[in-house]
């Protein structure tokens, strides 16, 4: 029998498919509850005192806003966590012995994470579209917004799970980095409500141009054009990406 | 014909830690070879060198004519590793591990294979059972199976029986035996020098990181020219003229080493004059055991 020379990162990207599937109460439902949580929480006590887009239900702003965060956040957990476990049970063994390529090796982990991304996204607007009347002007906009979003937060937890040695180090790039700038990206509110520095602090946070951009693909309305949102999330894309094939080229802490 | 394995001048160092010191050695095609050392001699460093998990500091090491480095594709593929470690993905069953590790080398569709690598590891009633509520030992034969699903023709076993039952041992040694008779190259890598003994053909000591013995069996086993005494006396101490003839002292008894085997009349001579009685003498030739440990005391 002959290999075939895509059948290596096909298996790959089946197996990390695999992983988070067999797990999807907490991997998939879980992030949904979540969503939905917050939905409920923040769009009963602020409904009527919050119009963040004219003529747009603050619930319905919100939507967008909270599928988008559990995109984001999911597909940095599942390639993060992924390297992480198997670095720790030493189960990395397992992929690091075939013959990938850096790019194979790279593209099954990110197209993964993209791929629980995007599930739990689809999830989170299944729950929440019977409480609200959602609007999709340009859904496509709002699809390449969250395939590039979560490719972008995919990359970043290939360089996660890669650097960290401890669940502690993971942790903390979750906890002090992650969430922080998925907070303070706009999921809540739309930056013109802020004073003029922190309008301008969010500039600086590529999530804030996620966000924005997928709920343009909503509402058609958003804080900065989404074709500048599209250049720099695609260029937050290519440069982790070039930075996490640089990391696997040079077998950076999964090669001694 | 290109060699199995071709390491020429290979030294790895963590910071100041010397793993590997300039090691060459070549080990061709169906051989059966030994790679033998104490802890930390650097046997696992080599293996990882070999399988690209550890980047050689300097020199060059070749899997089947393949740069393990810069053409670590073609070496890989050509390489089956079982390592020492006991480790497993929970997420998976034995056959989805099994599968996965043949679809990364590109071999999807490879159910027949698998089906005969899980017979012959006697794993066929755990086909379909979760990796994490395997026993120890049969953790390790899904190891072996997953170091062999891609029919590598050099399969190197990094302390394969550490820790496992007779049964398995036994399963093993046949099931490595029957594919190094098909043409298989193995390396394997113990502590238990006995297996060593009867199975490899040719035999490299480590310590501290560079080769001290590169020889067949056979001619590592004529190195010590004399032979040994086991005894069991009554009572159990020796004369003080034999105190340093011992080579070993086992529970009831001595192994003492000889120049020639006309010293055994003068061993029998000094007991009785010092009458004690012999319960149990065994005159032995050298085995592989002593012979390690004699050239880890030289080098």
């Amino acid at each position: 029998m002959n290999p075939s020379p895509i059948a290596g990162f096909w298996t790959l990207f089946q197996k990390e498919w695999l992983r988070f599937w067999k797990v999807s109460v907490q991997t998939i439902l879980a992030p949904v509850l979540t969503a939905l949580l917050f939905l409920v929480v923040f769009a009963h006590s602020l409904r009527g005192h919050v119009e963040v887009f004219p003529g747009v239900d603050y619930a319905a702003f919100l939507v967008p806003g909270l599928a988008m965060m559990s995109v984001l956040q999911n597909a940095f957990a599942n390639s993060a966590s992924s390297l992480m476990q198997s670095k720790m049970t030493g189960n990395i063994i397992f992929v690091l012995l075939p013959p990938f390529s850096h790019q194979e090796f790279f593209t099954a982990y990110l197209l993964a994470a993209v791929a629980r991304g995007l599930i739990v996204g689809a999830g989170v607007f299944a729950a929440t579209v019977w409480f609200v009347d959602l609007r999709f002007g340009h859904p496509l906009w709002a699809l390449v917004f969250a395939a590039a979003g979560s490719g972008v937060m995919g990359a970043l937890g290939i360089i996660a799970g890669i650097h960290s040695d401890k669940v502690d180090e993971l942790a903390a790039f979750q906890n002090f980095i992650i969430l922080p700038l998925t907070f303070l990206s706009g999921v809540f509110y739309s930056i013109q409500s802020l004073p003029p520095f922190w309008q301008a602090a969010s500039h600086l946070n590529p999530i804030f141009y996620m966000v924005d951009g997928f709920r343009y693909g909503f509402f058609g309305v958003s804080d900065v054009s989404p074709w500048l949102s599209l250049a720099i999330v695609a260029a937050s894309f290519l440069g982790l990406s070039f930075l996490t094939l640089w990391l696997l080229r040079t077998g950076y802490k999964l090669r001694s | 014909m290109v060699p199995a394995i071709q390491v020429e001048n290979v030294s790895k160092h963590y910071g100041t830690l010397q793993a590997l010191d300039a090691v060459s050695l070549t080990v061709e095609r169906g051989e059966f070879f030994g790679l033998l050392g104490p802890n930390g001699a650097g046997k696992t460093t080599l293996i990882s060198i070999l399988a690209g998990l550890a980047l050689p500091s300097g020199g060059t090491a070749r899997v089947m004519g393949h740069d393990v480095v810069s053409q670590y594709r073609a070496a890989r593929r050509a390489l089956g590793v079982v390592p020492q470690e006991l480790v497993f993905d929970p997420f998976f069953t034995v056959r989805e591990a099994l599968t996965f590790q043949s679809g990364y080398f590109g071999l999807r569709n490879n159910h027949e294979w698998i089906g005969e690598v899980m017979h012959h590891l006697d794993l066929d009633g755990k086909a379909e059972t979760n990796m994490r509520l395997l026993s120890g030992g049969m953790k390790r034969r899904v190891l072996v199976a997953q170091a062999l699903v891609h029919k590598p023709p050099v399969i190197v076993l990094d302390e394969p029986t550490a820790g496992v039952d007779v049964e398995l041992r036994q399963t093993l040694w046949q099931f490595i035996r029957r594919l190094n008779h098909g043409g298989h190259t193995i390396v394997l890598t113990t502590h238990y020098l006995e297996e060593a003994e009867a199975l490899c053909g040719r035999i490299a000591m480590l310590k501290q990181g560079r080769v001290v013995a590169l020889d067949t069996k056979q001619n590592l086993l004529r190195l010590h020219s004399g032979c040994y005494l086991e005894l069991r006396l009554e009572p159990d101490r020796l004369p003080e003229r034999l105190e340093p003839l011992v080579s070993r002292r086992r529970e009831g008894g001595y192994r003492l080493a000889l120049a020639d085997y006309t010293e055994v009349e003068r061993v029998i001579a000094e007991l009785r004059a010092a009458g004690i009685a012999i319960h149990e003498l065994e005159v032995m030739q050298p085995d592989l055991e002593e012979i390690f440990v004699q050239i880890m005391r030289k080098s």
